[in-house]
């Protein structure tokens, strides 16, 4: 049992243990990207969708065309500066054998098809969603955001931002070489 | 006369242009004031902190398209809540649901209501104690007593 003239020191001690606490939880809290939105999708389906594509070739495209294989989809769209920097990387995942599906958002048609012609078409198709309404459904709130899809057409991951080598290599690569190994 | 009326025709039109940004026009009117209690309560994805009726960035207006066509077609305040949170997370709400999450956040209140009670309740217990101490009958009081009563004789 203490005595009460050491209950005394403890109290007297306390402010700056509580001060040290304090201090400890929002030095962590400065590493954290407010940005960074728990994603609301990780562990559900990919989204009902009927859209046409955006080369209108391919007619119009629903949730069926994207499961069958691990998958990317990357939305994406011409107004959107960062997707200019992120767009080397995903031609290079593209001949590495990574397929990746576009989704191209809010976005006018004629700039989009020129876009891929001038900077290299990394993806196996791109969903045109003139409207953002498959963004909403998605939880899109700004472009590029990329979203690994198994083969059952479950999202697995989502990352908003730049996908660089880093990125790929820390954050996808792992899962999506798992997600490989076990489809096959 | 000319100029005047060639100056009001002028006020008039930027006054309509102004009005028709935040014109959203409902088949019921009772949807409107849902519609401003929920683009109030919800948050904008983009620019963090602002709600949907302050923020003007695509996806607000987008939001706003949306939960208006929600209201439209019967939803409650709450539906049209859940089905945001599915999309955009709990980040969405400004005022986040009771659960276990979240308990903590809303008891906090309480519970420095609480701590304050007692400290302030424990301070002033012994301030009493400091200014009114009970010296009657203690060694230091005897001896007062008795060095008086001394120079008493």
């Amino acid at each position: 049992m203490l005595e009460p003239c050491q209950l005394n020191r403890l109290a007297l001690f306390l402010p700056i243990i509580l001060f040290l606490v304090l201090s400890v939880i929002l030095l962590l809290g400065l590493d954290k990207d407010p940005t960074d939105l728990p994603s609301a999708l990780v562990g559900k389906s990919f989204p009902a969708f009927n859209l046409p594509s955006l080369d209108s070739e391919n007619g119009f495209l629903d949730q069926q065309d994207i499961v069958g294989e691990a998958a990317l989809v990357n939305v994406w769209a011409t107004w959107c500066y960062a997707c200019r920097i992120e767009h080397g990387m995903l031609n290079e995942l593209a001949t590495s054998g990574v397929k990746i599906i576009g989704l191209n958002y809010k976005d006018n048609q004629k700039d989009a098809k020129r876009w891929l012609e001038l900077r290299g078409d990394p993806y196996a198709f791109s969903v045109f969603d003139a409207q953002g309404s498959l963004g909403i459904d998605l939880g899109v709130y700004g472009a590029p955001e990329t979203f690994l899809v198994d083969a059952n057409g479950v999202i697995r991951f989502r990352r908003v931002g730049v996908i660089d080598e880093r990125v790929w290599a820390s954050e996808f690569k792992p899962l999506y070489d798992q997600l490989k190994a076990t489809s096959e | 006369m000319k100029y005047f009326a060639t100056l009001m025709l002028f006020l008039w039109l930027t006054v309509a242009v102004a009005n028709t940004a935040d014109l959203v026009k409902f088949s019921d009117p009772a949807y409107h004031e849902r519609y401003q209690l929920l683009i109030t309560e919800l948050r904008c994805p983009k620019c963090q902190n602002q709600n949907l009726a302050d923020s003007n960035a695509p996806i607000s207006l987008d939001l706003r398209a949306q939960i208006q066509q929600l209201l439209e077609k019967g939803l409650s305040n709450h539906e049209i809540e859940e089905y945001l949170t599915q999309r955009y997370s709990e980040f969405i709400l400004y005022r986040p649901e009771v659960n276990q999450k979240t308990y903590l956040l809303w008891l906090s209140p309480l519970l420095f209501l609480g701590v304050g009670f007692v400290t302030v309740l424990r301070l002033s217990r012994r301030s009493t104690e400091i200014s009114s101490p009970d010296v009657s009958g203690t060694p230091d009081q005897q001896q007062v007593a008795d060095l008086l009563d001394d120079g008493g004789q």
